[in-house]
């Protein structure tokens, strides 16, 4: 049996190899911090021309759901790269190995959310210059950021279990595509929801994501008393429904996606 | 002598599809067997089951003493496996390829760096160590590849395919290596599809074709269930076939087999040179123009000819095992 102490150092191994790649792949970097910065402006500029938040600046407004959308976007490397790593043998190399087995993937998921860590000190950086700012204190503002690492890391797993079953990196991105870019725009990212039809209003109340967001604007202090928030019990409440959220996806993916791991390469 | 694999009554089913129909083998401790078969016949299935990748669906397998089902975390311990598609990583040196599986093997840091410089050293990878694996070779990139599988330095190696995809040179390279570790004691069991590779590498062989054992035994064994002996000639032209044929035919065991394309003449015959001898005096009092004759040992592709009716690479074209990577496509080259 695989001791904890091997669980770990075999997962810093297999960090260690994914964290390798990021260094050696431009391109990775380059996603990593050119494009949040790209959203960062063409969303103030071109969304917070036309956009008036009561009471707050769209800068102030749109950084937390930028963030949150970025991140969630980030965790599809998980799948993306497993899909490639199986494609190549690498998964097959591994499970032949006396290693822990669930190391592949918490190495990988773990090497993504120090991914995600990098892109929001450059969208934070970026967010600062265009007016951002943070209004609370050091412990809440850590916070902030702490959600929104841990429900991407929490979607890193959802992603890992899509990664293992597409086993091509470009359908992974494809699919999380479709289903990623509805769940961040149906939601308080970038719009308040008060004027959503009534249906889109109740998805965006009780989507995670809208959560996530709220949560982060309250740690922040980009909120104003004058900007209107749902009456739904998720947004009174968003870290608690966030870490729900969070707990509820780790208790159902990391053991499915595991189990993946253990069998896909083995059909 | 003991065994170091035990593979009995081995079945796999995909599906529909059966992989394994009963697979029984053994490899003895410090030898090479050879597993051959064309595409799809079941070859990675077994190896994917000893290497403990997949799951038997019957049948008992065993290495080192060990079950690949109830003990894979013991079989994997003691095990080295080279996939048919090199898995390195692109992105890590070779030296940091190696350093991570030895670690991932729990040699410890200091004797993963050791044992990943000597490996390098032995496969004729140090000049190109401290570049990432992306730029290497396809010799090269095999060759860091069964470096990793060997960085623990297991007992039982199981060599999937190890020179499918590499020119002639690079195939010539690699048999050297395999020789060598089969020197140093390791047990192998290795697939492949060219035959020549089997008799120059392995000891023993079996041959299995849609999932069945269907010959088995050493090279010479093998090539005895064939026949003896042929003598083959090359007229300089196809009506000189007859003439040729006519004057052989005392020689021959049953009747020559002519070829008109080609213009080839063979017969089975025995008596080896003297044979040969006595058709060179009775052709030489004829008018064929011979242009080139010989006696000819059966060679494995005869054998494979012979026993399942088709050619070792033209091959079914079903699907090969549906979990391999698909990546290089097997055989394509040679």
């Amino acid at each position: 049996m695989t001791t904890l102490a091997e669980t770990v150092s075999d997962s810093v191994t297999i960090t260690r190899r994914n964290l390798i790649k990021v260094k050696r792949v431009p391109d990775l970097i380059v996603f990593a911090t050119l494009s949040p910065i790209m959203f960062v402006l063409l969303f103030r500029y071109v969304f917070g021309s036309a956009i008036p938040i009561e009471g707050i600046s769209y800068a102030e407004f749109l950084l937390p759901g930028i963030f949150a959308q970025t991140v969630v976007f980030g965790s599809t490397i998980t799948g993306a790269s497993l899909a490639d790593d199986q494609q190549k043998g690498l998964i097959d190399r591994f499970r032949s190995l006396p290693m822990a087995r669930s190391a592949v993937l918490v190495g990988r998921t773990v090497a993504d959310l120090g991914l995600n860590v990098i892109t929001i000190v450059v969208m934070a950086l970026t967010g600062l210059v265009v007016g951002w700012r943070i209004h609370s204190s050091v412990g809440e503002a850590l916070a902030g950021f702490l959600i929104l690492l841990l429900f991407a890391f929490a979607i890193s797993w959802v992603m890992a279990l899509v990664g293992l079953l597409v086993r091509t990196p470009e359908v992974v991105n494809n699919a999380s595509f479709i289903v990623i870019f509805p769940l961040t725009f149906i939601a308080n990212t970038f719009v308040p929801t008060n004027n959503f039809p009534t249906v889109l209003k109740t998805i965006a109340d009780w989507n995670p994501v809208s959560a996530v967001v709220q949560a982060a604007r309250q740690l922040f202090g980009n909120t104003a008393p004058s900007l209107e928030t749902s009456n739904a019990w998720p947004m009174q409440h968003p870290v608690p429904y966030v870490l729900a959220w969070v707990i509820v996806l780790l208790v159902v993916f990391v053991p499915l996606s595991v189990r993946t791991y253990l069998r896909t390469a083995s059909r | 002598m003991t065994n170091a694999v035990v593979v009995e009554g081995l079945v796999k089913r995909f599906g529909e599809n059966t992989a394994l129909g009963g697979v029984d083998l053994t490899v003895s401790e410090g030898t090479v067997l050879g597993l051959l078969g064309p595409n799809g016949a079941g070859k990675t299935t077994v190896v994917r089951i000893l290497s403990t990748l997949l799951r038997p669906d019957a049948g008992r397998a065993e290495v080192n003493g060990l079950d690949v089902v109830t003990q894979g975390d013991q079989v994997r311990a003691t095990i080295g496996l080279t996939g048919q598609y090199a898995a390195v990583d692109e992105y890590l040196t070779g030296r940091e390829n190696l350093e991570m599986v030895g670690r991932l093997y729990r040699l410890g840091s200091k004797e993963s760096r050791l044992r990943a410089g000597e490996l390098l050293e032995r496969f004729e990878l140090t000049d190109a160590a401290n570049r990432p694996a992306k730029t290497y070779s396809g010799g090269m990139r095999r060759r860091l590849d069964i470096a990793a599988s060997l960085i623990a330095r297991p007992r039982v190696l199981f060599l999937d395919e190890p020179t499918t995809g590499l020119d002639p040179r690079s195939r010539l390279g690699m048999w050297e290596f395999i020789a060598d570790l089969v020197s140093d004691g390791t047990t192998i069991l290795l697939t492949t599809q060219y035959l020549e590779e089997a008799d120059r590498l392995a000891d023993r062989m079996v041959v299995i074709d849609k999932g069945k054992v269907i010959a088995r035994g050493t090279a010479d064994e093998l090539k005895a269930q064939v026949g003896g002996e042929r003598l083959e000639l090359t007229v300089s032209s196809s009506r000189q076939l007859g003439a040729a044929a006519e004057a052989l035919r005392p020689l021959a065991q049953a009747e020559p087999h002519r070829d008109e394309q080609t213009r080839r003449l063979s017969l089975p015959v025995t008596g080896g040179t003297e044979t040969l001898a006595e058709g060179l005096r009775r052709l030489a009092v004829t008018d064929v123009q011979v242009l080139d004759i010989g006696l000819r040992r059966p060679d494995l592709d005869d054998v494979f000819l012979t026993l399942t009716g088709h050619a070792a690479e033209e091959s079914a074209a079903e699907a090969e095992e549906p979990a391999a990577p698909t990546a290089v496509s097997a055989g394509a080259s040679r």
